[in-house]
């Protein structure tokens, strides 16, 4: 069962894996973007982790809907509201509940890609977060493993892709050739999922990686 | 159609000039028609470019008459931000609404409009056919 604690970690090592890999997020946002997204992320998860802190939400769904809201209020950029959208919809699914099971977890995460689709109007093959993180919900019936193989898959086979959402879609066939930045940070949310994981299931709990 | 009770509109923007300046735009071509709260959001707090979901829900906030708030918004994280917002949260008042319309004619359309007294439905419905007015 994975509790609020669990998800707490899971944001906090996100923020931890977007700090890291800012530079390269906003490396891979200079060709076809306007080369910010890991500074706005940076800055995101920062004050995820900061709210999560003061806050403390009792609840797996409590934990989520307050990072969501943090995304959406400080990263400024379409990231946001995309994020956080993502975020606070699988918190609203979760419900009220102090404990879920992996199975609840991974039908709320599926609600909360389908809102970030509605939201951006974006599918699959459109160069975007939605490629990195369809294929992560695919596979998490197979574990968090699985999921975090999926979506680094699915970051990295956007490159010959022509970009048809956001500011890189202006570029028509020049957005074809890059890894997009989108699906990158998507593919870095899953992996500090899956890594999260991992330090549950062998027992470490030093919030860290 | 109450005087007093005025259909607000918000202007989102990456660029604080740019909702500042449409808005100015709109305001002087109301000529003698009623006060429209207008309210511009543009760019991020720090005044960069960008979308600020606390600057769009404070601008909501003080154009906010009871009468509804129509939302204009130009570009990629504007739009996205409003509608995250309206789907999502309690940050922006329950009349509020994002409208379908090119930002600086629709901007125009919807203050004229608000201007004369008309409704929320109506404001929405004539910003909304700014995307009709070919010019070409």
């Amino acid at each position: 069962m994975l509790d609020a604690d669990f998800f707490r970690r899971w944001m906090t090592a996100t923020a931890a894996s977007v700090d890291r890999e800012a530079d390269r997020l906003t490396a891979l946002d200079s060709p076809i973007g306007d080369a910010d997204h890991g500074s706005n992320l940076r800055r995101g998860f920062t004050a995820v982790s900061a709210a999560l802190e003061k806050e403390a939400p009792e609840t797996p769904g409590a934990v989520l809907v307050l990072a969501g809201r943090q995304l959406i209020s400080t990263v400024g950029g379409a990231s946001g509201p995309l994020y956080g959208t993502l975020l606070r919809r699988t918190g609203k699914a979760l419900g009220d509940a102090a404990e879920v099971d992996e199975e609840g977890f991974a039908g709320a995460l599926r609600a909360g890609v389908d809102a970030v689709m509605q939201l951006g109007g974006a599918a699959p093959g459109d160069k975007t977060m939605i490629d990195a993180l369809v294929p992560a919900v695919d596979a998490l019936p197979g574990g968090f493993g699985a999921a975090r193989a999926a979506a680094e898959q699915g970051a990295e086979a956007t490159t010959p892709l022509l970009a048809r959402k956001g500011r890189a879609s202006y570029l028509g066939e020049r957005s074809i050739g890059h890894q997009d930045p989108g699906a990158t940070s998507a593919a870095l949310l899953i992996a500090a999922l899956a890594d999260t994981g991992a330090e549950t299931d062998t027992g470490a709990d030093t919030g860290g990686e | 159609m109450s005087d007093e009770k005025l259909v607000g509109i918000v202007l989102v923007s990456h660029s604080a000039q740019v909702a500042s300046s449409v808005a100015e735009l709109a305001l002087g071509l109301v000529g003698g028609g009623l006060p429209v709260p207008v309210a511009a959001a543009g760019g991020t707090e720090g005044g960069g470019l960008g979308t600020s979901a606390e600057l769009v829900a404070a601008a909501a906030a003080s154009v906010d008459r009871g009468a509804g708030v129509a939302v204009l918004a130009d570009l990629g994280s504007a739009v996205l931000t409003v509608k995250a917002l309206l789907a999502e949260g309690d940050e922006l008042p329950d009349s509020a609404k994002l409208v379908d319309a090119p930002f600086v004619e629709g901007a125009v359309a919807a203050v004229v409009t608000a201007a004369t007294g008309a409704d929320l439905d109506a404001v929405v419905a004539a910003a909304t056919e700014a995307y009709g007015y070919r010019k070409v």
